[in-house]
């Protein structure tokens, strides 16, 4: 048995961090946060030069052809920069969903094009999670689409479509289709891009889907790379506490030397080193224990929403008032676990259908 | 990253396979738990299925063969599989003493060569029980601290003071115990790590009642205990050092993903074969909920600690990882025991042993020994420090003059 990265996911690991520690910084993720389409294409442009859009797609279409585990060890990085581009919906469920179940040519069309990064797909999957009455309900007939679809995911400069109706039948459009209306959804998460879509008489391409039990094994690989965004943001936002708290002095003393502050730092610490071990064996699983993926992926989404949650707010008491300002950017991290923890399931949504795995 | 057995620890989880399948009918019928609970000498059954252990090299099997182990060479993935197919099959593993898990490694690292040839076999073997002699009542965070003097007298100690929480001190025949002999130096420096018999003149043994309803500590005060000066283990005034290596040994005792795991199986068979209103307790939402949450930290604590085995296994130092377990598993524990007297609504109050109301005693019993395991081998607020100054790098608490 050997729990630890190999070489080459060592190196993936930290190229990775090395170009998105030379590539971001506090200036350039405010500056994506003003604008309305949030994801920073310069950037996008430069990881895709480290194979970041192909890294699940097979070589014969360009990608890198590589496993659950190093899209994850990628997530992970994205989220510990605060980097905005698309990963969980046009790079892993577009990929991973057109790969494992479009037709030859839906395959031709769109992969290259994922792969090198000239293309990218939104994916609307919200439906299959929410309780709530949709009124504009999706629906297709005769090749076209009526309805909506909303909170899509790496929604802007998408040149595709990915959208799920309630039983799980999926639909490729164009972004330039014919009848389709767009809206960018101010979501608290400034640093990626989410939207609303319209439909009337739009062409789709349903996916021809044989298997639906693939499709629940793609939206697990995306909760699993969101879970792993989060302990990125996790770690950042403890490592800045604890930073913070080496020189912020009060009663003539560093911050960090009360155990009040110690005791925060330390317990942010105590639940978020056992996340990493969950999130890296779900990916595994995904590659080579199949039979027990499902499971650790829910429970490894679900709980570190969770530890990713208490941290952020953790982190911000640490900072005290610079925690609540808008000088430090802690909150920009804050905001972002908090969104990875409402996208593709709540906790509860996700604990009840591990429990149902359970036959509980 | 691969989770496959090597080809050389495929074979030996065969091996364990075997002995497990050879020897069943040989397993002692009581528990681990109700010893800690109910300290008594060891039934001939346990001690012989602790020999048997010990001589197939399942228990202790790193302590050299001169010393009555096996003498196998440091492996810890090997130690995880015997830990994972003895508790797949609720086979009961090698004793986990004081002084197994703690007097044992001190001795083969500090210990001369006759205290390590005299007493190792014995202890491992379970035919020595040994009690720890650390905190006193004033001395339990701030163990250093200690005020129990030992006085040189010709080639003896004589000792003077008192100690607290000594487990399984009325069974104990040894004690391995600290001690102040250098007075006027710094409170590191002056301490002396002895081991002496339990039945010397002068030691007086009190048992104190504990909120399980079992005393399983005590108090023990020593008047004039005459210790032989060649007692102390690894030199006089470097007990401190010494007690430290132990201590470290007894952290990683307390933590144990398979004991999480263990409750959180239990805890399952619950929510299947109990009611309410005539359906399972699972179809409940908010126990799924909950139970699907713990199940979650759970199977995080199994995993991580297989992560901190190879990274220790490629030599990778103790790491904030490594910082964590005492503290996460230990509360992770206390957590599932409380779910679980949830779960018996009234009958989860149960305190004596009544076979007939689903082992409710149990669960509460367990609940308070494992509220103890917070806060005994360092509250969970000295495991915070711990974390914060040395695997965070955080300022040490300013020291206040004169302390």
């Amino acid at each position: 048995m050997d729990f630890t990265l190999s070489e080459e996911q060592t190196l993936i690991r930290d190229s990775f961090r090395r170009a998105l520690q030379h590539l971001v910084d506090l200036d350039n993720i405010r500056e994506s946060a003003r604008t309305e389409e949030k994801t920073n294409e310069a950037l996008w442009k430069a990881l895709t030069e480290l194979g970041l859009p192909g890294v699940l797609i097979a070589e014969d279409y360009g990608g890198m052809g590589l496993g659950l585990l190093d899209a994850i060890l990628i997530s992970e990085e994205l989220g510990r920069a605060g980097a905005s581009v698309p990963f969980a919906g046009s790079t892993v469920l577009a990929s991973m969903i057109i790969s494992t179940l479009g037709s030859r040519s839906q395959k031709e069309a769109w992969l290259p094009g994922l792969a090198s990064g000239e293309k990218r797909i939104a994916v609307g999957v919200s439906v299959l999670f929410s309780n709530r009455k949709m009124e504009n309900k999706l629906v297709f007939e005769k090749g076209k689409l009526n309805g909506g679809s909303s909170f899509l995911l790496d929604f802007a400069g998408a040149q595709g479509y990915l959208v799920s109706d309630r039983n799980r039948n999926f639909y490729l459009v164009e972004a330039n289709a014919e009848g389709l209306s767009k809206r960018h959804f101010p979501s608290v998460d400034q640093t990626r891009s989410v939207g609303h879509l319209d439909f009337k008489d739009v062409s789709a391409e349903p996916i021809p889907i044989e298997d639906s039990l693939q499709i629940n094994q793609a939206l697990n690989a995306a909760r699993v790379v969101l879970a792993a965004d989060s302990m990125g943001v996790s770690e950042t936002l403890l490592e800045k506490s604890v930073d913070y708290s080496k020189e912020r002095k009060q009663f003539d003393r560093v911050i960090g030397s009360f155990q009040a502050v110690k005791h925060m730092c330390a317990e942010m610490t105590a639940d978020l080193q056992p996340c990493r071990a969950l999130i890296w064996y779900a990916a595994y699983a995904y590659d080579h224990l199949p039979e027990e993926f499902d499971l650790n992926a829910l429970l490894a989404k679900s709980h570190m929403d969770g530890v990713a949650q208490r941290i952020a707010k953790t982190a911000t008491e640490v900072h005290g008032g610079m925690g609540f300002a808008d000088l430090t950017g802690v909150h920009f991290w804050y905001k972002r676990a908090n969104s990875n923890r409402a996208t593709l399931g709540s906790p509860k949504h996700l604990r009840e259908e591990a429990a149902k795995l359970q036959a509980l | 990253m691969d989770l496959n057995d090597r080809e050389e620890h495929r074979l030996f989880r065969e091996e364990v396979r075997q002995f497990i399948s050879s020897y069943r009918h040989l397993v002692p019928t009581e528990t681990a738990f109700s010893y800690r609970l109910q300290p008594r000498p060891y039934s001939e059954d346990v001690l012989a299925w602790q020999k048997l252990l010990v001589k197939h090299g399942y228990a202790h099997r790193t302590v050299p063969k001169e010393y009555g182990g096996a003498g196998e060479e440091p492996d810890i993935l090997k130690n995880q599989i015997i830990s994972d197919e003895f508790f797949k099959e609720s086979i009961p593993q090698g004793l986990t003493s004081q002084g197994i898990s703690m007097l044992v490694p001190t001795l083969l690292e500090h210990g001369t060569e006759e205290q390590k040839a005299k007493w190792i076999k014995p202890t491992i073997e379970g035919d020595i029980f040994w009690c720890q002699g650390y905190s006193e009542p004033g001395s339990g965070s701030d163990l250093a601290s200690l005020q129990t003097k030992a006085v040189e007298d010709g080639d003896d100690f004589l000792i003077n003071g008192q100690k607290i929480w000594t487990s399984s001190a009325t069974i104990a025949q040894m004690i391995f115990c600290l001690v102040r002999t250098e007075p006027d130096a710094d409170k590191y420096q002056g301490i002396s790590y002895l081991i002496f018999p339990m039945d010397t003149p002068g030691v007086d043994i009190r048992p104190l009642q504990t909120m399980t309803g079992h005393p399983s500590f005590n108090e023990v005060f020593f008047t004039d205990v005459r210790v032989p000066k060649s007692q102390v283990v690894g030199g006089r005034g470097k007990g401190w050092m010494v007690a430290n290596s132990t201590l470290k040994h007894e952290r990683g005792m307390l933590s144990n993903a398979n004991g999480s795991l263990d409750r959180l199986l239990k805890i399952k068979k619950l929510l299947k074969a109990e009611t309410w209103n005539g359906d399972c307790l699972g179809k409940d939402p908010l126990i799924r909920d909950r139970f699907i949450a713990l199940q979650a930290r759970v199977q995080a604590m199994r995993l991580h600690e297989m992560r901190m085995i190879s990274e220790a296994e490629k030599g990778g130092a103790r790491s904030l990882g490594d910082m964590i377990c005492k503290l996460v598993g230990c509360q992770l524990n206390y957590e599932l025991d409380c779910f679980a007297i949830d779960l018996m609504e009234d009958h989860g109050l149960n305190f004596d042993d009544d076979p007939s109301i689903t082992s409710a005693s149990y669960w509460q019993k367990q609940s308070m020994y494992d509220l103890g395991l917070i806060i005994g081998g360092g509250t969970a607020q000295i495991q915070k420090n711990i974390i914060a100054e040395r695997g965070l790098d955080m300022p040490k608490e300013p020291r206040v003059k004169g302390a």
